[in-house]
């Protein structure tokens, strides 16, 4: 394996101050030198994208009195793909008194990661969670309330307390409303200024910082640059490296790749959560897969006939000829696994030639008996919504014909490495939510991303990025320096390259095959075999994308095959890294499971002796071997254990 | 941004004075002295605190001042939706998303607004002023009634203007009292009927003398 | 199934558009509609000839990216998005018209794609809480009645689209304008800022060169969310009480 890959020296430093774990963020804040008020207004600070994580930085430095350059590819910061999140948002206000403590959080968001996350970083998120809730109630997110005026909560993700907010089925979308007003309201006051259908393209390193990027106006293809004296990348995961997944269209790893290849590290890119409760595919045209919120679990019962390609109506094959295979497997749990094992259950039966539907890549998620014991009304109030959701997209009345679905990618944990300041290792980069691989190990509880994003976006980033500014204004940076020049000039020879090939295939052709060998190889289940196989194939695709792709048109327009086109090189090269570091952990843990590494029963077995450390990437050029550097993972708080659900 | 609540506080002023003019026009089932001697005394209200016809002109004075308002209002609004989607950037193909009757209540609130200011105007001119008597002209406002409609082609224009009338009040009515902030949730089919009920009763209750007259039941 | 789709082509924003009419052929019923048009995208791709644009991003129905008129309904005949808009909607030889969102307000970018920056400034004007981060007091020191909270939620379901003015006989962005106003007003929290808020919202309305509204209701008929048409009367009782206290 060492042919594919180079061990460099260990990170050692991760920046939290030493001592008991619950004053190490007042230590941290304490310790960060400050920025007076006035001296705000000189800097400077570029923020690349308006999630959840990205808005509320903005708008936060922003209020802070910071000069805040705000850029999204949307035509709006309001459609960035936090809106999309169903479920809710975890805080340990512990408003039910049923034990739920900063600690417990911290704990849960431990274990849930599987012991591959920072415990430093885990127990701050669960320290200003219960801010967050404040602040979004003030800025006036509507969240599910009780009779009384007070807010609800409900019990999320397998967790046996109830610290979910939420607000319907729609929290992300409210909180992001939240933020995005309080981010409108900061343009208006003259403090962001908003970029809109711009995409960032490049990342300015002067001197060894991050100094501005080079963007994309969407509309008039002019190529921009921007200076700062300091970068926050807020651009999201990159699940769309799959193609198929429960991301956005747009959604792209090329703010962080592109920092990456200018010397950020890049952490735990092979950690992808696949979500078990999705809309199956319905055919090869399909663009993107559908999540139906897990709670479904809570009542439907999932289960695949006993024989192999039992084509019948599943109403009418009885009872004893099917294998609810959850109930069996895990009888403590049933229906109620996590994520991870919901998900590669489903994919074994599929394998075992047992799945349901069109291309038999689907299982039943049956609400007969509920309806049965509930009645109807009571299902419809509960889940009304998406079974009219999951009616609306297969035409299938889920009242009465069993419901399909079947797991799809809905999250990467990894992302650029950062530091306890969420600084890379890039001085002057900093990288918030879903973009940096900080706070969930491998694998991440639900309501626990909008948690991240405005946490990072509200509270940590405002803390720490002033003991980095404090040094600043920095050196002037404009056009005339050669480092910028250099970066223009790379983006418009890439761009150029691009649109010359005009070779016979499409750019979506490309992503779709790209996302088909990341999902048979670097998807639910990898061995060494297949990602070696799947790292061949990805390299002659790109090598074929880049004599063969069909790209039409020109830069000084609107083009949005070529938006895509650059996406989807950025892409092969993170796809390589994924199947790299997945094949390096020989280890099975959260969202990352290898054949080779399990139980007799099949479980996930962890190898904590050898892989309890982050696994940070250097890029060294495309197709070159990047290097390795390991931040090992201590755990003083919370005890390593092997999960098990049986 | 006056300008809506302009809109609606004219308009009612109008279906105001709509309905106490129908009421009027009902007095004719009540024959010829009794209908002449409202319109009579119409015009010896106040007196002699204000002079003869005094309180008419006060009346009229108000109701051309809505009139103007509210066709002040409409050609601004028309203006501003005339350039918020100007030509050139007109659907090629439109439809409603709506039920046909409320749809066509809408569409006409522009054109029908002018087809009924035209007929306001004839209307004036034949039963006020008398200026146009088809059937002959009469000091007996009752006699220029019954003269007049007793020809078909005057009830005719009349009961067009009528249905005119009624479609602007189905959506004026529920428009004027959502302006003004009566619309909620738990009223808004409520409000519906009750504009279209009041649409009905003056359609109908201005209707009612003509087609007796052009049926002889007045005569 | 075969379609024949008529579809809007516009170059640039000052570009003369025209109608272009094509075939896509073998369509299944369960894509959905803009999966039918990145059909034939690729088809058109293959050809050389130039894809047609259009907004799209999360494809579930949330994000308000997506949005085009189809035989002249926004977001055609089912009240959802254009996103989730399934071709089982249409039959088998349909010739489908499909054009861009049409106002002053919202000037075509490219084919289908238009922009919808105004609604933004609308919010900046005034859709807001001002609420800078780590000034909140405890969530719970501010009940807010069930009603009042639902009655919020109901208008903050809003996805700025811009179907409402697409719609709208007069272009108004008044229903995008009331939901804002209504989401923020039911709340205790909004108060402070309530009449300020309309007068702001609106003055900036009436700036981008939406038209007036005349209550037609064809906005909240076809609002993917179903934001209800009482939000704009809620919105001219707000504006009523800011003009009675000469706020306006």
């Amino acid at each position: 394996m060492t042919e594919l890959f180079i061990e460099g020296d260990p990170i050692r430093d991760t920046k939290a101050p030493d001592g008991p774990i619950a004053e190490v963020w007042d230590k941290r804040r304490f310790s960060a030198k400050l920025v007076n008020p006035a001296n705000r207004r000189k800097l400077s600070v570029i923020i690349v994208g308006t999630g959840l994580a990205g808005a509320s930085a903005a708008a936060t430095l922003g209020e802070a009195g910071y000069q805040v350059k705000s850029f999204c590819y949307q035509d709006s910061p309001r459609r960035a793909h936090s809106i999309a999140a169903q479920g809710g948002i975890n805080a340990a206000k512990n408003y039910r008194n049923d034990g739920d403590s900063i600690y417990r959080l911290f704990y849960d968001t431990v274990k849930g990661g599987d012991f591959r996350s920072r415990e430093s970083n885990v127990y701050r998120l669960a320290q200003v969670s219960v801010e967050i809730i404040d602040q979004c109630v003030a800025q006036g997110v509507p969240f599910a309330r009780e009779y009384g005026g007070l807010l609800d909560n409900r019990s999320f993700g397998g967790v046996q307390v109830s610290r979910t907010f939420y607000a319907r089925g729609q929290t992300g979308q409210q909180l992001l409303i939240g933020a995005y007003q309080a981010l409108e309201r900061q343009v208006a006051a003259g403090s962001v200024e908003m970029n809109t259908r711009h995409e960032m393209l490049e990342l300015i390193v002067v001197d060894g910082r991050a100094r501005g990027i080079v963007a994309r106006d969407m509309v008039t293809g002019e190529i921009e640059t921007h200076y700062a004296d300091a970068v926050v990348l807020a651009s999201g995961g990159y699940g769309n490296v799959f193609f198929l997944s429960t991301n956005a269209m747009g959604s792209n790893v090329t703010a962080t790749w592109r920092a990456h290849r200018k010397g950020a590290l890049f952490a735990n890119p092979c950690y992808t959560q696949i979500h078990p409760t999705c809309i199956p595919v319905s055919g090869d045209y399909q663009s993107k897969l559908t999540l139906m919120s897990e709670s479904l679990r809570n009542d439907g019962r999932i289960w695949v006939p006993k024989e192999h390609g039992d084509e019948r109506d599943p109403r009418e094959i009885p009872e004893d000829e099917r294998d609810y295979y959850l109930e069996r497997i895990y009888p403590a749990f049933g229906n109620l696994v996590p994520r991870d094992i919901a998900s590669r259950a489903a994919k074994n039966v599929c394998d075992e030639g047992r799945g349901v539907g069109p291309n038999g890549l689907g299982v039943y998620l049956d609400f007969a008996d509920a309806i049965k014991r509930m009645g109807r009304p009571a299902v419809e109030a509960k889940y009304g919504n998406l079974f009219d959701m999951y009616q609306r997209i297969t035409g299938e009345n889920p009242y009465e014909v069993p419901m399909r679905i079947y797991p799809a990618v809905h999250y990467t944990m990894g992302g650029l490495w950062v530091d306890y300041d969420l600084q890379s290792t890039i001085p002057g980069l900093f990288v918030t939510g879903e973009a940096n691989f900080s706070d969930h190990g491998a694998n991440r509880l639900g309501a626990s991303a909008l948690m991240q994003g405005l946490a990072d976006g509200y509270f940590v980033l405002p803390n720490t990025i002033n003991d980095y500014l404090a040094a600043g204004p920095f050196a002037k940076v404009d056009d005339s320096t050669p480092e910028a020049q250099e970066a223009v000039a790379a983006v418009r020879s890439r761009i150029d390259k691009l649109l010359s090939i005009q070779g016979t295939r499409t750019v979506d052709s490309f992503h779709k095959e790209l996302g088909h060998i990341m999902w048979d190889y670097c998807g639910m289940e990898r061995t060494e075999e297949g990602l070696r196989k799947a790292i061949e194939r990805i390299r002659e695709l790109r090598d074929e994308y880049w004599q063969n792709v069909k790209v039409l048109g020109t830069n000084d327009e609107l083009n949005q095959a070529l938006e895509k086109a650059g996406r989807v090189a950025d892409f092969f090269e993170l796809a390589e890294l994924m199947c790299i570091d997945a094949l390096h952990r020989r280890e099975s843990c959260g969202g990352h499971f290898r054949a080779e590494s399990q139980t007799e029963d099949g479980e996930a077995l962890r190898h904590d002796d050898e892989f309890a450390y982050v696994a940070a990437w250097e890029f060294t050029g495309t197709g070159e071997q990047p290097v390795l550097h390991k931040e090992a993972l201590e755990y003083e708080y919370v005890e390593m254990k092997q999960r098990s659900y049986k | 941004m006056a300008l809506k609540y302009a809109m609606a506080a004219s308009g009612a002023i109008l279906v105001l004075y709509l309905i106490v003019h129908m009421y009027g026009n009902l007095m004719i089932f009540g024959g010829q002295t009794t209908f002449d001697t409202y319109a009579h005394h119409l015009r010896e209200i106040g007196e002699p605190m204000l002079p003869h016809e005094g309180f008419l002109w006060i009346v009229r004075v108000v109701l051309l001042a809505a009139v103007l308002v509210h066709a002040y209002a409409a050609f601004v609004l028309w203006n501003r939706a005339k350039k918020a989607r100007p030509a050139g950037q007109r659907y090629q193909v439109k439809k409603s998303a709506q039920t046909p009757s409320r749809r066509y209540a809408t569409q006409t609130m522009r054109w029908g607004g002018v087809i009924i200011i035209l007929f306001v105007i004839y209307h004036i001119l034949h039963l006020t002023t008398n200026d146009i008597a088809p059937g002959g002209a009469s000091d007996s406002a009752y006699q220029r009634v019954v003269n007049g409609f007793q020809i078909w082609w005057v009830t005719l224009s009349y009961l067009v203007a009528m249905l005119a009338v009624g479609l602007h009040l189905r959506h004026g009515v529920f428009s004027a009292l959502s302006t003004l902030g009566a619309n909620r949730a738990s009223r808004q089919r409520a409000l519906r009927n009750a504009s279209t009920a009041i649409a009905a009763l003056i359609t109908v209750g201005f209707l009612l003398p003509p087609f007796s007259v052009l049926f002889g039941l007045v005569s | 199934m075969n379609i024949t789709l008529r579809v809007w082509r516009q170059k640039a924003p000052g570009d003369e558009g025209r109608m272009v009419t094509y075939q896509v052929e073998d369509v299944s019923p369960d894509m959905s509609f803009l999966e039918m048009l990145d059909v034939l995208n690729e088809k058109l791709t293959l050809a050389g000839e130039d894809p047609v644009a259009f907004d799209h991003d999360c494809r579930e129905g949330i994000c308000g990216a997506c949005g085009v008129v189809i035989d002249g309904v926004a977001h055609g005949p089912e009240r959802t998005t254009t996103c989730q808009l399934h071709m089982r909607s249409f039959s088998d030889g349909d010739v489908i018209t499909v054009e861009p969102w049409r106002a002053k307000a919202f000037p075509v970018i490219k084919d289908l794609v238009v922009d919808r920056g105004a609604l933004d400034r609308i919010i900046q004007s005034g859709g807001f809480i001002s609420a800078p981060t780590g000034t909140a007091p405890d969530a719970h020191a501010m009940p807010v009645p069930k009603a009042d909270a639902d009655r919020a939620f109901d208008a903050a379901t809003c996805i700025g689209c811009g179907a409402c003015v697409a719609a709208c006989p007069n272009a108004s962005g008044m229903l995008f304008t009331a939901a804002k106003v209504t989401h923020l007003g039911m709340l205790p929290q909004g108060q402070p800022e309530r009449q300020a808020r309309v007068v702001n919202m609106i003055n900036q309305h009436d700036e981008e060169d939406f038209g007036g509204c005349t209550n037609i209701g064809e906005c909240a008929a076809v609002c993917p969310k179903g934001i209800p048409l009482d939000t704009i009367s809620q919105l001219n009782r707000d504006l009523l009480g800011a003009l009675a206290s000469g706020k306006a």
